[in-house]
């Protein structure tokens, strides 16, 4: 898998603070599961928090509190195993929220044989499947907010480049797109948003109150 | 307290070596001044369930995840619930620390850092696929060593940073900022560290395949 497109540092720095909205971290943490680079640059920016936790003052504890935390030690040793990939397609951070496997996935029709499922998360940000049978389209849409689609099964195209499995697509307010999967196998990405998405055509702005999307 | 025993050995001929250089530069609870050997602490604590190893790392660790948690706005009769917690985690997934991709400050950070999010936000932080040498190796005694010399002067340079810069770190990791708020220029030195963490990456998929 090359990818090509990585997470940037704002979004890494503010995953590393625990600051970003839940779906947002999903679709984050998934991308690093695939991609060495970020991670060992998600690595740096914890190191940064770690430098700054040494740093704060420290805050004595209560009286008792190591009796307290020894007290329910497990003494065993006992070393998990990872557990491998039920769906190769599927890392363990997206895997916790589907139930391991896109095949067991309950789509809901969005149109033009797109799909989606609505991930369960906190509110700040709404993550989604998107299922996009190749060659076709996703409705041109821009955005209130930020929009992340990372890529887990075939490729999509928008007005900016290509993004292949793995790759990570980051939209904000400015940008208006009509990502077209490429011909061949079905697209599937997992997006997230922190406000509604902008349809430009009256039929998915209808409909949009009724899909969450 | 007993000592490592694993195969390669790494923290008993090292002993001493390992440790971030000046991490106990203050005389902590324990009155200790001379520095300490977390890795190998922790590796006691993996390998053997070394209590007075636990002991010690929680004399020094506790109070600042708490005082970290404080600093981030959590009450400190909560602080003190969470700092117990994260303790209680450090030992029971000492098998997940990688000291050649982290120092124990940075590993123990990211513990509080979920345990906060997961009682002040009810959300969950979702983590990276997890990553680790399994019970029969671990990493190269020089990796390790170079990566705790690598976050030693991580955490020399994010001191010596100009005021106004370190004032906008400080209040991103301590949850005054929103990701909508925070730059892509971040200004912080983090080439040689990302380049240490991608080689020790390598190394342990190597190892996996």
């Amino acid at each position: 898998m090359t990818i090509r497109h990585h997470i940037s540092d704002s979004l890494l720095m503010a995953h590393a603070a625990g600051t970003l909205p839940e779906a947002f971290g999903l679709v984050v943490a998934t991308h690093i599961s695939l991609c060495d680079d970020c991670r060992a640059r998600a690595g740096a920016f914890d190191a940064v928090g770690g430098a700054l936790m040494d740093e704060a003052p420290a805050a004595a504890m209560s009286e008792g509190s190591l009796a307290a935390v020894m007290a329910r030690l497990d003494r065993r040793i006992e070393i998990q195993r990872p557990i491998p990939r039920r769906d190769p397609r599927v890392p363990a951070p997206l895997s916790d929220y589907i139930g391991g496997s896109l095949d067991t996935v309950r789509w809901r029709p969005l149109g033009g044989g797109v799909r989606q499922a609505i991930l369960p998360t906190g509110r700040e940000a709404v993550a989604r499947l998107l299922w996009i049978p190749g060659g076709q389209s996703v409705p041109d849409h821009g955005h209130r907010g930020m929009e992340l689609t990372l890529v887990l099964q075939g490729a999509f195209r928008d007005e900016t480049d290509r993004f292949g499995p793995g790759d990570l697509e980051i939209a904000d307010e400015e940008m208006e797109h009509t990502p077209v999967a490429e011909p061949g196998p079905d697209c599937i990405c997992l997006a997230a948003t922190d406000a509604p998405l902008r349809f430009n055509s009256l039929l998915p702005r209808l409909v949009q109150p009724f899909v969450r999307i | 307290m007993s000592l490592p025993t694993r195969k390669s050995g790494c923290m008993r001929e090292n002993r001493g070596i390992c440790s971030p250089a000046g991490d106990e530069r203050k005389a902590d609870v324990t009155g200790q001044t001379e520095e300490t050997d977390w890795v190998a602490l922790m590796l006691a604590i993996r390998d053997h369930r070394d209590e007075t190893a636990f002991a010690r790392l929680f004399q020094h660790f506790a109070p600042r995840v708490k005082g970290f948690l404080m600093k981030s706005g959590t009450a400190s009769a909560q602080a003190e619930e969470y700092a117990q917690d994260v303790m209680a985690v450090v030992w029971q997934k000492a098998h997940l620390f990688d000291p050649s991709r982290a120092s124990l400050s940075t590993w123990i950070f990211t513990i509080a850092r979920n345990r906060r999010i997961d009682a002040i936000r009810k959300a969950r932080h979702p983590e990276p696929e997890e990553l680790f040498w399994g019970p029969e190796s671990e990493p190269d005694q020089a990796d390790v060593y170079e990566m705790q010399q690598e976050n030693a002067r991580l955490t020399r340079a994010v001191q010596s940073l100009p005021e106004k810069q370190r004032a906008l770190i400080e209040r991103a990791f301590f949850g005054d900022l929103s990701h909508r708020e925070l730059a892509d220029e971040t200004g912080l030195p983090l080439g040689t560290i990302k380049s240490r963490i991608r080689l020790a990456l390598e190394r342990l998929r190597l190892h996996m395949s």
